[in-house]
């Protein structure tokens, strides 16, 4: 029920083994920028983080730069274009551990709704010159593209869960993220089940916890920001949020929204 | 002015929300062209929302920006609650408007401090301002997590807040939720007053070409407050529209260099909007007390120095820690958190005062309640045309400084607008052709 990171498998950068501050990059590729605001919202420990990492590249944060190699990259975004999946390639082959961080990243955003679907006639919505747009027909996650040693699911991602991975990466321990699903949080902070008490349509069942049930707690059904959790049930709850009224497109939706690509490929194990 | 024939690069604009690209080409002293360029990789949100229900562009257009998501769920709710002539009103308004307080907050105070102040004090990032000036970073910290705060009770988190929807909150915050940011806000009210003084002592570089009556300044104006969410679409040259007419004269025009769209009135009245444009179209609207310490700091009612909007930002702040003091001090839970928005075949307009600048959308949906078509407006589209403007003015008066100099200084004019990049770009370098031949 716990993800590892300290497997044998994580070869710890060398400043990072002797307790030195390891060099940080963060990159961006299709995104919010949302999940690197993370680190910047983090006003109560961020002077002390600066003090613990070497901030290499941060465009976001800093003008100074340092080339690679880097022992740390997080990175923000999902692959659209050729060019990212270069960039990617080179920033893998830079960097000792790499840390995707937030939806897009691990599972192709929201921009993912587009795989599948006719992206030339989607360019052309937007564009009046769709010849000047280079785009790829889909929206992936970093780790069909690169191996990724650790990630960090939600859109965005937990604040909590931020601090906590990057205290467990400077002291080589650890990290314990639950992949339970949200309906134990709701049950942990005794927040009453939104479906079972008031018809409310959730995703909590078969989504990853992570948010400490944030919208049950607001009285609203998750809609599955942090993606599936391990084996869901994606069945059973489909026909549960039939019970309750939702037509099959209205399922859809809301499985196929910050997600899709993850709830997708659950959707089909499921069925096999 | 030059005698040289050279190409300089600055390969990544820094210190800007998300990443492009830009070139100046200069001949015989003369800037020939220049070009923000921008390459996001597209996300297509307007095709993407096709299909999608009435009640789904709250949360799916808050993605476009983790910065400013309160402004996209207030212009996206605004916009489709007026198809069938919903407006929330009494203590729900009050809840919107301290939501988007909390987003000024933490967006103008990150500019300011992050973004912006490193430019002016000579170093790479507000970290290391922190390192120069421990005590008075420390409270525009304080204050930037107070922005955060408020995100935080009143819509869930500080980025893709889950509280809000049609029609207003799936939850009321209680009087006590409220009550407990009393303490951080007057602390907070301290802080941006600090940071105004400090931002004051700075020294401002100027575009000499650039005055008032050379740009036209767009903004919200509301009869009685300073604009959020509610107003007509005003200029300093005598525009005074509703939303819809302005979303109807709104022209969107491609070019080669940039995957942003560049936005116009009509076909080609260029103008800008965001702080400068806002505090030139309703400074007449703030408190006293505000106007008192603009007066102090020797900020005009009209200012059209891009490089000294960094202290209009600031009076923004103090603004918006002072109006959710006031919201908070008056706030009476209602009875129900939203009012109900049915589904009405329709078009609807939105437009609300992001940290830079007016946020314009606009949905066609069917009887069902599914959107048919969608068009969104960044304030960063409607400023590259201002941007563009800028850096030809000042380079060309600026010709005498190194290039590394007048690299730098071009980036700080582009960031003098805040340019929030997810919104519309993604990879800015910096190049200059000088050719004297």
């Amino acid at each position: 029920m716990q993800h590892e990171l300290s497997s044998p498998t994580i070869d710890w950068p060398a400043r990072i083994e002797r307790g030195e501050p390891p060099s940080l990059a963060v990159w961006k590729f299709a995104s919010c920028d949302g999940c690197q605001l993370s680190l910047l919202d983090c006003e109560d420990e961020l002077l002390a983080l600066a003090d613990r990492v070497s901030i290499s590249y941060f465009p976001e944060a800093t003008t100074a730069m340092v080339a690679g190699p880097y022992d740390v990259s997080l990175v923000e975004g999902s692959i659209t274009s050729e060019h990212d999946a270069e960039r990617i390639r080179q920033i893998r082959r830079d960097s000792a551990l790499l840390i995707t961080i937030g939806a897009c990243a691990t599972a192709g955003g929201i921009q993912a709704l587009r795989n599948g679907r006719d992206v030339d006639g989607f360019t052309s919505i937007v564009y009046a010159h769709p010849e000047y747009i280079s785009t790829l027909a889909t929206s992936t996650p970093i780790a069909d593209h690169v191996p990724v040693d650790l990630e960090l699911r939600g859109c965005p991602i937990d604040r909590g869960q931020l601090l906590q991975m990057l205290a467990s990466v400077l002291n080589r321990h650890a990290l314990r993220l639950p992949t339970t699903s949200v309906c134990i949080e709701c049950k942990a902070r005794s927040t009453s089940c939104v479906m079972v008490a008031h018809g409310t349509p959730c995703l909590g069942p078969i989504t990853q916890a992570g948010c400490n049930a944030l919208c049950p707690s607001f009285h609203r059904g998750c809609y599955g920001c942090f993606g599936p959790m391990e084996s869901p049930n994606v069945g059973a709850l489909r026909a549960q949020l039939g019970t309750l009224g939702l037509d099959g497109d209205a399922i859809f939706r809301l499985l196929n929204t910050f997600n899709t690509g993850a709830f997708a490929t659950a959707v089909e194990e499921g069925s096999t | 002015m030059t005698h040289k024939t050279l190409n300089l690069n600055v390969p990544t604009l820094t210190r800007v929300e998300g990443e492009g690209a830009m070139h100046v080409t200069v001949k015989d002293g003369i800037v020939d062209n220049v070009e923000l360029e921008i390459y996001e990789p597209p996300r297509m949100f307007e095709a993407l929302l096709r299909g999608r229900g009435y009640a789904e562009p709250v949360d799916i257009t808050a993605r476009i920006c983790g910065i400013c998501p309160v402004a996209y769920q207030m212009s996206a709710a605004h916009a489709i609650e007026s198809i069938g002539g919903v407006v929330p009103g009494g203590a729900i308004r009050e809840l919107r408007r301290l939501l988007y307080c909390g987003e000024w907050i933490e967006s103008h105070v990150l500019h300011i401090a992050f973004l912006h102040a490193p430019d002016f004090v000579g170093v790479d990032s507000g970290i290391e301002i922190a390192r120069l000036h421990p005590a008075l970073m420390a409270e525009v910290l304080h204050l930037k997590k107070t922005g955060n705060r408020i995100l935080d009770v009143v819509g869930g988190r500080p980025i893709h807040p889950v509280n809000v929807r049609l029609g207003g909150f799936y939850r009321a915050p209680t009087r006590n939720e409220l009550e407990s940011l009393s303490a951080d806000l007057e602390r907070a009210h301290a802080g941006a007053i600090s940071m105004l003084e400090w931002t004051s002592t700075f020294e401002f570089p100027s575009i000499p070409v650039r005055l008032a009556n050379h740009t036209e300044y767009v903004s919200l104006r509301h009869p009685g407050e300073y604009p959020f969410n509610e107003g007509r679409i005003v200029s300093n040259r005598g525009l005074d529209i509703d939303v819809e007419t302005f979303g109807e004269r709104l022209r969107e025009y491609q070019v080669a260099h940039s995957t942003a769209l560049h936005a116009v009135l009509d076909d080609d009245r260029r103008y800008q909007t965001g702080p400068l444009a806002r505090w030139m179209n309703n400074a007449d609207l703030v408190p006293a007390s505000i106007r008192a310490v603009a007066d102090e700091l020797g900020v005009g009612a009209t200012e059209t120095n891009p490089f000294r909007s960094i202290l209009v930002r600031g009076l923004e702040v103090l603004w918006a820690v002072e109006e959710a003091q006031r919201i908070i001090a008056t706030y009476r839970r209602p009875s129900r958190p939203a009012v109900d928005v049915a589904p009405v075949a329709g078009t609807g307009h939105g437009c609300t005062e992001a940290p830079r600048g007016v946020l314009y959308h606009r949905y066609d949906i069917d009887a069902a309640g599914i959107i048919t078509d969608a068009v969104i407006v960044p304030p960063t589209s409607q400023n590259q045309a201002a941007i563009e403007t800028d850096l030809r003015d000042f380079v060309e008066s600026h010709l005498d400084l190194d290039d590394h100099t007048l690299g730098h200084r071009c980036e700080q004019v582009i960031r003098n607008y805040d340019p929030c990049i997810s919104c519309a770009t993604h990879f800015l370098r910096f190049s200059i052709d000088r050719d004297a031949s």
